[in-house]
């Protein structure tokens, strides 16, 4: 069914307002501290959009528009909460910078890295940074941020209560950490920048109703920081492994919109020029002095794109690059991947063999990849009955429906 | 914002060497009034000469001793008026106690 007029027009609200969410509350909250408070007056303010801008039209300064609303919401929530003097003088101040800014969108600084790193201060439990940048940059609700890190939504939304307060009575500073202090604070934000770009990749193609291209954003901002820190080998690494990931994305869809798995992807239809842009990176990111997860990540995609030239993957080395990540990481789902490279290498028995070592792991009972990577691994062992039943574990535990429809395909096939 | 910097050490230790310790802590001090955040902070007397006072249904309970026995203890306090937390931080890894013990940072709540 095509979209109605007033879909479109709502559609093209959203995206507007949405583009301007995070900068605004970047805005808001460096000048209150209060980041709840900037969210809620900024939510107010994005609701009276998407009533108003789809019959009167998307406004010139959208930006201005959004703070003029939010500014009046900050007024109305000072006054019911009977603040003291100082602070309702402070809001004052901030008020008149706020009409400034209002009266010409393009003064509005974008202070989204000042945000980030507030989110991502060791004051505040290094678990919650990322989910932190998600919400307050990207307006992801709790429940998604739960989904995403494996946690409980009620639990994920009360941890992030608590985070905000702190940042607010702690007085946790919003700025750009000196060049000493900003390399420690860089890895709660890159690791949220990849949870966003990985939820927007996910995110299939073809669902171009959705509004928001999270990978782009994640891209867009691992730039800036890896703009900031060209000689932050993690920067790179990071910007590296999302831009490989961004070349495979028109590939793992097939004409009809199926999924297509790695290994039978058309290398032709990978993007070169992001190809190329990755490589460079990950070639700058080796000839600085320490590497990490997210540049061995990066190596991991560049040796399976060498298909591209040599007409297959390099899969030792591939199990190599994984073996140094499980030793740092110690996560299931790095060793989910390194059992599949184990298969490629030694035979099916011996990649089960490494996944049966992840079984006890709560956290992969639930995990559909794992089921997946299980499934595949026992299909080709010949043990048609178990790898049925994972298969449907795997199905039952998935969200996209084109992958879903792909691994029914490989349950019938059995 | 104010802070409070709380300073927890070995008391034992704290008490026995507090003269030789004093002039660098002295010094600590004087840096936070030249740069313009001190508002003030005391040293304290050892463990061995706290009384704890509790009060339950009316009867006023008196005991010996601190609060929590602990091997590290409080032993003295600062409170300084800076921009905000990592300001605080910096300030709080300078002082002499922060080698030896812990220092906690805790944002005063303003009434």
């Amino acid at each position: 069914m095509p979209p109605t007029d007033d879909e479109i027009a709502r559609d093209a609200a959203e995206a507007v307002a949405r583009r301007s969410y995070g900068k605004l509350v970047a805005f808001l909250a460096a000048r209150t501290s209060d980041v709840a408070g900037a969210e809620d007056a900024l939510a107010d303010a994005f609701a009276t959009a998407l009533v108003d801008w789809p019959t009167n039209g998307v406004p010139d300064a959208p930006e201005a528009w959004l703070l003029t609303v939010a500014r009046r919401r900050m007024i109305d929530a000072s006054r019911r909460q009977k603040t003291r003097k100082e602070a309702v003088s402070h809001l004052g101040l901030v008020m008149e910078e706020l009409e400034a800014a209002a009266a010409e969108a393009a003064k509005v600084p974008d202070e989204r890295l000042s945000l980030m790193f507030a989110c991502a201060h060791p004051a505040l439990d290094a678990g919650i940074h990322a989910p932190l940048i998600l919400q307050t940059i990207l307006g992801f609700d709790a429940a998604a941020i739960g989904s995403a890190f494996l946690v409980a939504p009620a639990t994920m939304a009360q941890r992030l209560v608590r985070a905000k307060n702190k940042i607010r009575q702690a007085g946790i500073p919003f700025h750009i950490p000196e060049r000493d202090e900003l390399v420690s604070r860089l890895d709660g934000v890159l690791e949220a920048l990849y949870a966003a770009f990985a939820e927007g990749w996910s995110d299939h193609a073809g669902s171009e109703s959705q509004p928001r291209n999270l990978a782009t954003e994640g891209i867009w901002l691992a730039r800036l920081v890896a703009t900031l820190l060209p000689e932050e080998p993690e920067a790179l690494g990071l910007l590296a492994l999302m831009l490989f990931a961004q070349a495979r994305y028109a590939a793992r869809r097939d004409g009809d919109g199926e999924y297509v798995p790695l290994d039978e992807q058309q290398a032709a239809q990978w993007d070169a020029a992001l190809i190329e842009e990755a490589e460079e990176l990950l070639r700058r990111a080796s000839r600085l002095p320490t590497s990490g997860r997210y540049q061995l990540e990066a190596a991991v995609q560049s040796a399976h794109v060498v298909r591209r030239v040599t007409g297959r993957a390099d899969w030792a080395a591939i199990e190599g690059i994984y073996d140094v990540l499980l030793n740092i990481t110690g996560s299931p789902v790095v060793a989910i991947n390194r059992a599949i490279a184990v298969a490629e290498n030694r035979g099916a028995a011996d990649g089960l063999a490494a996944l049966d070592a992840l079984a006890e792991d709560a956290r992969l009972r639930n995990y559909q990849p794992y089921w997946a990577a299980r499934a595949g691994l026992l299909a080709r062992t010949g043990d048609v009955a178990a790898a049925d039943a994972a298969y449907e574990r795997a199905i039952g535990l998935n969200t996209d429906p084109a992958v879903r429809r792909f691994l029914q395909r490989r349950r019938a096939a059995l | 914002m104010k802070y409070m910097l709380l300073i927890y050490e070995d008391d034992t230790d704290r008490v026995a060497n507090m003269d030789d310790r004093m002039p660098t802590c002295a010094a600590y001090a004087e840096a936070m009034k030249k740069a313009g955040i001190y508002i003030g902070g005391e040293r304290l007397r050892g463990v061995t000469t706290a009384t704890t006072v509790h009060v339950s249904g009316g009867k006023t309970h008196v005991v010996d001793g601190p609060y929590a026995e602990a091997k590290e203890q409080l032993g003295g306090y600062h409170v300084i008026d800076v921009a905000d937390l990592d300001t605080a931080l910096a300030w709080a890894a300078r002082c002499p106690s922060a080698t030896r013990g812990r220092v906690e940072v805790r944002p005063v709540w303003p009434l």
